[in-house]
């Protein structure tokens, strides 16, 4: 895979992690025929922050996370490691990593990457515009002896 | 002698059935659901997460409504469940510089770039109980305004830039997990991150608050408070590249406090760090002034024997699970102990009569 292809792949495992799984399954209700390479696995990932932010790093906790290997009928494996413990979210999720590495990449682009970043985008821009409206905007006084 | 004696299962059974009654409350008011826990009582929520160091709401919640609203339970809960976790990875750090914010507030600079944003905070409020909520209403509605989308840097990055605060300098040494290895001292920084932030919150409260009060005193400023959303990014083995896996909420803070300097190093502030999971902003205060006050030794200050500068003391009783294990147990069947003392009082007793009489 080329570096363009790594990052494109990152770019859409991504969205499909941090996709809302009622979305995914609805943007994606038929499963194309397929064989599990590793069955939906729920585990924990040890979450790491760093001293002062970007010192040193330290152990913050874990979060619970889904992972799923699956190989289409063709041949493509797809790999999937979502947040949570939805394991139907795993499986879709490694399926559309597989089948975006198949001719049929345009279509899922299409019907399941394009609507989840649209609405990942909205989500984060109601939030943020929610954020700007309670930034503090500072006045001077006019003080007495200067009136 | 040991006497063992079995009995009991019935009045348990009968116990936890009650229990589940109890929890369950009047049925004529309507079952809370787990979402709605979630949802409604994300505070809650996010100190389950924290102290029971699993980031899962769902989870939370359903620990919650389990242990009736006690958290301490929740959370016990919670640590019990992350044990039967298979631990598939540690993910990347966290790079908090980058998180989208829903708060951000700095003490030390009024006009900073990316300005103080309050978020969603009770700071303001009159603390005066609504009625209104009492009484089901209209779904209330944020006000928005157009954001900028401009980055929102780091405030001990502006200090930096002239040497005046400690530097936080880059390091990817492995930490050491205390969930996997036994406690030992002296556990260094990292360690000591991890104990705090899965720390009891009101015991880490404390603390801080005794140090405020002159029990090691720190000389803390809030230099910066930023609540929000991070990326989870995780190496996977399958693919030898990192991928985005999640995102979580987080509350970082760091103090900017007073050093006067050594023979080494020129005057200049120094940092105390906090950084909990979930919108949590008392316990990662909290958190960054016992982080500060515990490097008394690394800084080069006096050890004046407050509570807040011991790693010992505080490394071993922030865990409310070991405290509350410990606390509790004592409630629990100590027949043949106490039966031990009763004889041995007993003896004593007699022994201390027969000499009396020997002396009348």
């Amino acid at each position: 895979m080329t570096h363009t292809d790594t990052a494109a792949r990152k770019g859409w495992m991504g969205l499909l992690a941090k996709a809302p799984p009622a979305r995914l399954a609805a943007l994606m209700p038929d499963l194309p025929d397929h064989s599990l390479l590793r069955a939906p696995e729920i585990g924990a990932v040890m979450v790491r922050g760093r001293v002062g932010g970007t010192g040193a790093p330290f152990n913050l906790g874990e979060m619970t996370v889904t992972r799923c290997s699956v190989r289409l009928a063709c041949g493509t494996v797809g790999h999937a490691w979502v947040q949570g413990r939805d394991k139907a979210h795993a499986r879709r999720a490694a399926l559309a990593d597989a089948l975006m590495q198949t001719g049929r990449a345009a279509d899922v682009q299409a019907a399941v990457l394009h609507p989840l970043a649209a609405e990942a985008a909205a989500a984060r821009a109601a939030r943020s515009g929610k954020a700007a409206a309670t930034k503090v905007d500072f006045f001077t006084l006019v003080r007495g002896e200067d009136a | 002698m040991y006497v063992a004696v079995k009995g009991g299962e019935r009045a348990i059974d009968n116990a936890h059935s009650w229990l589940a009654e109890e929890r369950r409350g009047d049925p004529a008011v309507p079952e809370l659901s787990v979402a709605q826990i979630r949802e409604q009582l994300a505070l809650a929520i996010n100190r389950v997460m924290a102290e029971g160091s699993l980031y899962d709401p769902d989870l939370a919640a359903l620990a919650i409504k389990q242990a009736r609203g006690d958290l301490i339970e929740a959370i016990f809960l919670i640590r019990a469940y992350r044990t039967t976790l298979p631990r598939l990875a540690a993910a990347n750090p966290v790079d908090t510089g980058a998180m989208a914010v829903d708060r951000r507030v700095s003490a030390t600079f009024k006009d900073l770039p990316g300005g103080q944003v309050l978020g969603p905070t009770f700071d303001y409020t009159h603390r005066l109980l609504d009625f209104a909520l009492m009484a089901e209403g209209a779904a209330p509605v944020a006000a928005t305004a157009p954001a900028d989308g401009a980055p929102v840097p780091r405030v001990t990055g502006f200090l930096n830039r002239d040497g005046l605060i400690e530097p936080a300098l880059p390091d990817d040494t492995p930490p050491p997990d205390l969930t996997r290895e036994p406690l030992e001292l002296p556990a260094g920084r990292p360690l000591r991150l991890q104990a705090i932030t899965r720390g009891d919150e009101g015991f880490i409260l404390s603390l801080a608050y005794s140090t405020q009060r002159g029990y090691g005193r720190t000389h803390a400023f809030v230099g910066e408070l930023r609540i929000g959303a991070v990326a989870v990014e995780c190496e996977i083995p399958e693919l030898g590249f990192a991928v985005e896996i999640g995102e979580i909420t987080v509350t970082e803070c760091e103090t900017v406090n007073q050093f006067k300097g050594s023979k080494t190093e020129p005057p200049q502030f120094t940092r105390g760090y906090g950084l909990v999971f979930g919108q949590t902003e008392r316990k990662a205060i909290a958190m960054a002034l016992v982080d500060r006050a515990l490097r008394w030794q690394e800084l080069g200050e006096d050890y004046v024997g407050a509570p807040a500068q011991d790693e010992e003391f505080v490394l071993s009783h922030c865990d409310n699970i070991q405290a509350t294990g410990f606390l509790e147990h004592i409630k629990l069947p100590h027949y043949v102990d106490f039966q031990a003392e009763l004889e041995l009082v007993r003896k004593l007793r007699r022994e201390a009569q027969t000499l009396q009489e020997a002396a009348e």
